[in-house]
């Protein structure tokens, strides 16, 4: 099954997108993350320019979620809120509202800082937005603070705790793939 | 029309099936300064040997705008994808004159919960075709996050904009088979 990996960041040594390469490091075999990096060619959502076909970067984008199984998404904290990128990507990927490609998609939101507290504020945000869009959002809490001490100088995950907490993670994630139909 | 002869104290036997044309279920709550309400119009309903259940499909699910209806059906509220029906079965049935009660068990999102109906009860009496109907006004208010539908949002003054007391309405006439 495939899991469409987002970062929020941009930056080139982006501590989140490291988080995603180390949650690729620990996924268990069935499940296979794909680093989604178009981001940063999103344009800003117009609502002039919110027409059929999307402009590609946005189609690409929709296209992405929608052949993925589930989405795992890192945050950074801007201002104790998403940053305006991912929130810009999320704006164009939920029209329309009704039939958006994140509608019952299963979503893990984690994230790091180097503050202390792990982008734990923009994680509720983005959980929040994900949860209005009609995501299922996934009952995982991950927030890594002090990244700078997390991970080395090429970007690599140095804290064993945090690759528990990301095998955990994913793990649920996954349990949101096979969910137990209910007729009632 | 003609009234058949009944007792003011009995429930109907036998079997009794819902006349979904002329039957609806619907919803109110409380949203910010006024009541919102929306319908279900996919159901079902029998009284069976007094016994009434019923089950409605939530993909059904009608308000007056697709984008609040899709936030209705998605995982926030009645996640239609993984529950896509809710239903009610009584266990006791007391009546008192046109004065009705049913306690019975409502299952909505795949959780079970005990809910006491008041309402009431006109008929039997034989229809303008020959068919026999009775019918049931009922209702009940219900925690909506006893049934983990728990979204919100905060007013400006602090309040939530939607009440978490729910008020579900079965208006129903069945036809006796």
């Amino acid at each position: 099954m495939t899991i469409l990996a987002l970062s929020g960041s941009l930056r080139s040594g982006s501590h989140n997108t490291a988080l995603l390469r180390a949650a690729a490091e620990e996924a268990p075999s069935e499940l296979r993350l794909e680093l989604w990096d178009g981001l940063k060619q999103i344009p800003p959502y117009d609502a002039d320019d919110d027409v059929d076909p999307a402009p590609p970067a946005v189609e690409s984008f929709r296209q992405a979620v929608r052949a993925a199984d589930a989405v795992l998404i890192a945050t950074p904290e801007y201002n104790a809120s998403v940053p305006g990128a991912l929130k810009n990507a999320l704006d164009w990927a939920s029209r329309p509202l009704a039939t958006n490609v994140f509608r019952n998609k299963p979503v893990a939101v984690i994230g790091t800082s180097t503050g202390a507290f792990g982008a734990v504020w923009s994680q509720a945000e983005l959980r929040k937005i994900l949860g209005t869009m009609g995501a299922r959002v996934a009952e995982v809490e991950l927030a890594v603070g002090h990244a700078e001490q997390k991970f080395d100088e090429n970007g690599r995950l140095l804290d064993d705790d945090v690759r528990d907490g990301l095998r955990d993670a994913l793990a649920a994630l996954a349990s949101e793939l096979t969910p137990q139909l209910v007729a009632a | 029309m003609t009234t058949i002869e009944q007792s003011t104290q009995a429930v109907p036997t036998g079997i009794w099936q819902a006349d979904t044309v002329h039957s609806g279920l619907s919803f109110e709550v409380p949203y910010a300064v006024a009541t919102f309400s929306g319908e279900v119009p996919d159901f079902q309903a029998a009284l069976t040997d007094g016994t009434l259940s019923g089950s409605a499909r939530i993909a059904s699910l009608r308000v007056k705008d697709e984008a609040l209806q899709a936030h209705l059906q998605s995982p926030e509220f009645f996640d239609v994808e993984r529950h896509p029906e809710v239903s009610f079965s009584s266990t006791a049935i007391r009546r008192d004159g046109d004065a009705i009660d049913l306690d019975g068990e409502l299952t909505m999102k795949g959780i079970t919960n005990p809910v006491t109906l008041r309402g009431t009860i006109t008929g039997p009496s034989v229809d303008h075709f020959g068919a026999t109907r009775v019918g049931f006004a009922l209702e009940a208010t219900v925690d909506r996050t006893a049934y983990d539908m728990k979204w919100n949002m905060p007013l400006p003054n602090g309040e939530p904009a939607l009440s978490n007391e729910v008020t579900l309405r079965a208006d129903l006439t069945l036809v006796q088979q």
